[in-house]
């Protein structure tokens, strides 16, 4: 028995810390403190305007037990084929775009200033939200879906092409190059050799956008992008929380929908 | 193998021809459904006002440069309060999410039939709905500010962070858990020193992935009052003040790339 373990015997066992050094360990916990506390101080909590509106929250839940379909179906109605019409497409374009930009991506595939190019574009589409993409939009582009079409299929570039391209360098080098081996063309390298490895993922993903899409597609209407938010913006705006219920529930179920879809579409593939 | 006989000679092809029809049937639904999805959006979009977008995209741009430097003055509170919401939201949110995934996972859940269903029900109500809406109801209930940002941030990442952990509390490894167990440890040490040491990289993992996401959609809250640095931008907007617009963008994209920055370097220190 080592002279360690033997100074150690007797003495009851203590879980080892985190941070060994004492004096980071204690800057650190202090420092986070003194940040919280100071982050708490600039809240400003308004005891009089909550007391008030308290009123109002306890109507929003109340709400959720009577939601009103009907007096506004025109409107919901409306919204929620628009948001569904813009995730679509913008789905569909989205993937389109993001399949040559993850072959760029993509560092065992693409040449070098097509990789930095490539990746360029997906750290500017992953860099800006997409409200702020909206805002900009419907400045340049006017009120409608379009600015919400083109928003969201920037934004899916950034998710997806990113992943996708991932993927692909994590492939196996040698199904590629048997393919290669055998005298292929660089599209038919591409279209036997990497697309059957990434496809499942392929898949997985578009499915996760695609319902992630519509969550976006819900608040883009909030700055004039078109969508249901437009609708539940108005409704917010006229306190008339039954209509909002009842487009909060339709978003929530069109989402677990979606979800459920999309796990037995990706249980089926893998 | 699927095949097919030309001259005498069998020809090896991908697919039958059932499941070949069967491909291109779906590639034409998804054809016609996005072609449907794309004229509604043509109509409702007024393509005269894209004749001039060329001139209205330069008008902009000279008008946002240079950014308003000076302006920056006015940003440090917004820009402070905005961390706040992020980071403060993201501690309670975890608070919350700790229970709640603890009775979603199959593994630690005290009833798979009563308390599981309820705890799913939050993760997923909590998570499907965007915090700009739960700002814009916590808004009209709290009064604009940044209290509201902060519950609606609060709020928002439940559901995010209990259905990751959650998953990572039914992957844990039971061995390690027996072995505290059977050193007669009571349920809370079994807790504390069988479940808790394995999660605790997820759980830190999460805790920063969530608060990178956190600082990103804080930046846009103000835009429906409540606080952080989306109200400069409103107001600015509003104002068609684009020196100030394009300086608060910048602003913007510097905190995302310092906050993604941060996580990744934390993520990599801790897994």
């Amino acid at each position: 028995m080592s002279a360690a373990l033997e100074a150690k015997l007797g003495q009851a066992w203590k879980k080892p810390h985190f941070i060994k050094n004492p004096l980071w360990r204690w800057a650190l916990i202090l420092g986070s403190i003194a940040y919280l506390a100071a982050a708490f101080a600039g809240i400003d909590v308004n005891l009089d305007r909550i007391a008030r509106g308290w009123e109002r929250g306890w109507d929003f839940i109340k709400a959720f037990g009577n939601p009103d379909f009907t007096s506004r179906w025109g409107d919901i109605y409306k919204g929620i084929y628009e948001s569904i019409v813009m995730t679509i497409a913008s789905t569909v374009v989205g993937i389109g775009l993001s399949i040559p930009i993850a072959l760029g991506a993509a560092r065992n595939i693409a040449p070098l200033p097509v990789y930095l190019i490539c990746r360029a574009i997906v750290a500017i589409s992953r860099a800006l939200n997409e409200i702020i993409v909206a805002i900009i939009l419907v400045a340049i582009l006017g009120f409608g879906p379009l600015a919400g079409f083109i928003t969201l299929s920037f934004a899916t570039i950034g998710f997806l092409a990113k992943l996708l391209a991932e993927d692909i360098e994590n492939m196996q080098k040698v199904q590629a190059e048997a393919i290669k081996a055998t005298g292929s063309s660089w599209s038919q390298w591409i279209n036997y050799g990497v697309q059957p490895q990434v496809m499942p993922r392929l898949i997985g993903l578009s499915m996760y956008r695609l319902d992630i899409n519509f969550r976006e597609s819900a608040v883009l209407g909030l700055v004039g992008a078109g969508g249901i938010g437009g609708t539940l913006n108005t409704a917010f705006d006229r306190y008339e929380f039954d209509t909002v219920a009842a487009i909060l529930l339709i978003i929530i179920v069109t989402v677990m929908f979606l979800e459920y879809l999309s796990g037995i579409i990706r249980a089926r593939i893998q | 193998m699927p095949n097919y006989e030309k001259n005498g000679q069998k020809v090896w092809q991908l697919r039958t021809t059932r499941s070949q029809w069967i491909r291109w049937g779906m590639w034409l639904a998804g054809l016609v459904l996005f072609l449907l999805s794309w004229q509604e959006i043509s109509d409702n979009t007024l393509w005269f006002m894209m004749d001039n977008v060329g001139e209205v995209v330069a008008d902009i741009a000279t008008r946002a440069t240079p950014p308003r430097w000076s302006y920056m003055n006015q940003l440090w509170i917004p820009i402070w309060d905005t961390l706040a919401i992020a980071t403060l939201g993201t501690i309670f949110a975890l608070f919350m999410a700790v229970p709640v995934a603890f009775l979603a996972a199959r593994n630690t859940t005290p009833s798979r039939l009563l308390v599981r269903p309820i705890a799913l029900l939050i993760i997923v109500s909590t998570r499907s709905v965007n915090s700009l809406i739960w700002a814009l109801l916590l808004v009209s209930i709290v009064g604009p500010g940044v209290l509201a940002g902060l519950i609606a941030i609060s709020i928002r990442s439940i559901g995010f962070c209990a259905k990751l952990l959650y998953e990572a509390i039914e992957e844990i490894n039971v061995v390690q858990v027996e072995a505290i167990r059977a050193t007669g440890a009571s349920p809370l040490q079994v807790m504390a020193y069988g479940i808790v040491p394995q999660i605790m990289p997820a759980f830190a993992g999460i805790a920063v992935f969530r608060w990178d996401i956190n600082i990103r959609e804080s930046t846009v809250l103000g835009l429906v009052g409540a606080g952080g640095i989306g109200l400069q931008l409103q107001s600015s907007l509003n104002v068609l003040a684009w020196p100030q617009v394009s300086l608060i963008l910048l602003v913007i994209l510097f905190a995302v790339i310092i906050g993604e920055w941060v996580s990744a370097k934390v993520r990599g220190a801790i897994i």
